[in-house]
């Protein structure tokens, strides 16, 4: 008898032990979804509230009467520090850093690249490893001596301003950012091409340089078409990054109008004069996140392409 | 006679068109010339710079550098400064804040990351979905994740109060207020910002192992979690080193969240390192005082990295 009901028995309770396994994993993975989209479904239903509400109300209730004020508020009206025009101003700022500081240090990363893996030289690797340590070192390190120059070359502006009318964007915050990101934008710029050339048959720069092609013409004629995706995931990279960096910009552009996005909005949220607007603050926040959340919506599988060659080489 | 004629054939154009040489040499020399910039602005910016702050740190430089070397003065007020000094030394909670904020972000974020990348590799369906929900705060800046669970940790307006509201009034959660907690926060936020990111590293990892060793394993009897302990996890050993690498490299440079979360805390019990660095080089007037604790950043990372970057490019010498 046993003999019987046992197998059928363990046959049933495999059944359900895999069903039940199957509800377990389904029930974790959801119940982490929860927990990674709570602050960004709080930050958002809370943009679209009045205070009133918000005093009141559930954190976690969606919003009665949906206003977008707040978003309103916070683009044109909201105080950073004494100035109250909103944070429009700001996001320009930041925008007129990240273009220029993402295709410089691109562009410069691609030569680099290409250098380094087809007209390899002696040292090449000693080189290279310097400057990828670089992309490893906290920026405290180097925080101050870049403050004295960058504040030399200021004074330096002032001076060509009094002689010849224009500073030449010396002593410009925005114009130090973009400097600095660069700087300390090339290492990764550089790794990302490296790799990615490295799998690149030499053969087709061996045959071009044989047919006479030059070091450039190689360079735009087969690299450059070549290298889409490689472009894609370090442009992705590079913006991200630097719009998100707040620790160069409240050390060099830390107050007064050329703020970037991110002090500004740390500026906005910790502002203690008056009543609190956390649905302003929030809407602030969000509009600070829509841009690199965007570009992940849009591309997030180079945005983690380049995280994974930031973070595993080769 | 007639070789000695081609010979001087041959050579005379190269001797006759001094440009030509110069020109092919340029030539030779450009990919050097192309690479020079960057290098030297690498050599000047980071290691120039960095040889700056280690003198800057042996200098008693306090609004204003100073290049009049003093011994290593800046260190031993560091190390000197102790818990029972009135009010506490920064240094101390900042190194200590360090530690914990450290070994739990880095624990928690491996352990949650291999995780839920074992869970989402069990054939899922919806894959597609949870994948980017999970790794979406990555592409968010420090600060805006620092509003965010500002708000959330507040006591009087994201979590407690909205249990409260729910019934359960007793919930009590004020850790983003306490001195002694207010650190743990920075952890909640930091693991929230980047565990997706290491389950994405595990996940292609998993990816990545054969399925025949899997299958193997499968026939000789091994249980699903003998064969994660035995197989699995010892096959991704490499991408534990680099989420290591990761993760300690983003610790030590957490500066932002700690400002836009606690505001460095009551008291700036929140503080880490970096923010040490900052309130005493920029706030404080006591620049070599902070050069010191920069440079003692830099070292640990540089304890973590150089190993790791060596032994990964002489992996592949060519």
């Amino acid at each position: 008898m046993s003999a019987v009901t046992t197998p059928a028995r363990n046959a049933s309770g495999g059944m359900n032990v895999k069903t039940l396994n199957r509800i377990v994993i389904y029930g974790l993975l959801a119940l982490f979804a929860l927990f990674y989209l709570m602050p960004l479904f709080v930050m958002l239903v809370t943009s679209f509230k009045t205070m009133d509400e918000i005093q009141n109300g559930n954190m976690l209730a969606l919003p009665k009467a949906p206003t977008f004020d707040p978003w309103l508020k916070a683009w044109g009206e909201t105080c950073v520090g004494l100035t109250c025009a909103g944070i429009k101003g700001y996001f320009w700022n930041s925008i007129k850093m990240v273009v220029p500081a993402v295709l410089i240090s691109t562009m410069l990363g691609a030569l680099n690249g290409y250098v380094l893996t087809k007209w390899r030289f002696r040292g090449a690797t000693l080189v290279f490893g310097l400057m990828l340590f670089a992309c490893f070192i906290p920026f405290q390190s180097v925080l101050l001596p870049m403050a004295t120059i960058l504040g030399s070359l200021g004074r330096f502006g002032v001076t060509l301003q009094n002689a010849t009318g224009t500073s030449f964007g010396l002593g410009n915050p925005t114009v130090n950012l973009v400097f600095v990101h660069v700087v300390y934008g090339i290492g990764f710029t550089t790794l990302f091409f490296r790799n990615y050339y490295e799998a690149f048959p030499t053969e087709l720069v061996k045959a071009a340089q044989v047919d006479g092609a030059s070091f450039f013409q190689i360079f735009r004629r087969i690299m450059l078409p070549n290298s889409m995706p490689i472009f894609v995931v370090t442009v992705i990279y590079q913006f991200t990054n630097i719009w998100n960096d707040f620790l160069f910009a409240s050390a060099y552009a830390g107050t007064g109008d050329s703020m970037p996005m991110t002090v500004a909005l740390n500026n906005v949220v910790n502002t203690s004069t008056g009543v609190v607007e956390y649905n302003v603050n929030m809407a602030a926040a969000m509009i600070a996140a829509l841009p690199t959340l965007l570009v992940y919506v849009l591309a997030g599988r180079y945005f983690v392409r380049g995280l994974m060659a930031g973070a595993v080489k080769g | 006679m007639s070789t000695v004629a081609t010979s001087q054939i041959k050579l005379t154009p190269e001797h006759a068109r001094p440009r030509a040489s110069v020109r092919s040499r340029l030539q030779d020399a450009l990919p050097k010339i192309v690479l020079a910039p960057s290098f030297a602005i690498t050599i000047v910016f980071v290691y120039g710079f960095i040889l700056w702050t280690i003198y800057l740190s042996f200098t008693n430089s306090k609004t204003f550098p100073s290049y009049v070397l003093t011994g290593s003065r800046a260190y031993q007020r560091l190390w000197g400064w102790t818990f029972d000094t009135d009010p506490p030394s920064s240094w101390y909670t900042s190194i200590t804040n360090m530690g914990i904020f450290g070994f739990l972000y880095i624990a928690i974020c491996l352990a949650l990351g291999l995780f839920l990348a074992i869970l989402l590799d069990q054939k899922i369906r919806g894959e597609g979905v949870l994948r980017p929900i999970y790794l979406y705060p990555m592409a968010l800046s420090f600060i805006v994740t620092g509003v965010a669970w500002k708000w959330f940790l507040d006591p009087g307006l994201g979590l407690e109060q909205t249990l409260h509201q729910w019934g359960w009034t007793s919930f009590h959660f004020d850790w983003i207020k306490n001195k002694d907690f207010v650190i743990y926060t920075v952890v909640i936020a930091g693991v929230w910002q980047a565990s997706g990111f290491i389950m994405a590293m595990f996940l292609a990892g998993l990816r990545g192992i054969d399925g025949e060793i899997m299958k193997a394993a499968q026939i000789d009897g091994a249980t699903t979690f003998q064969l994660y302990r035995r197989i699995v996890i010892p096959l991704l050993r490499p991408i534990f080193l680099s989420a290591f690498i990761v993760l300690a490299h983003l610790a030590i440079k957490s500066y932002d969240l700690v400002v836009a979360l606690t505001s460095g805390g009551p008291g700036g019990s929140a503080w880490l390192p970096s923010n040490f660095m900052y309130e005493y080089t920029f706030k404080r007037n006591e620049m070599a005082v902070g050069s010191a604790s920069a440079v003692i950043m830099l070292m640990t990372i540089v304890a973590i990295i150089v190993p790791y970057l060596y032994s990964e490019l002489r992996e592949k010498p060519r």
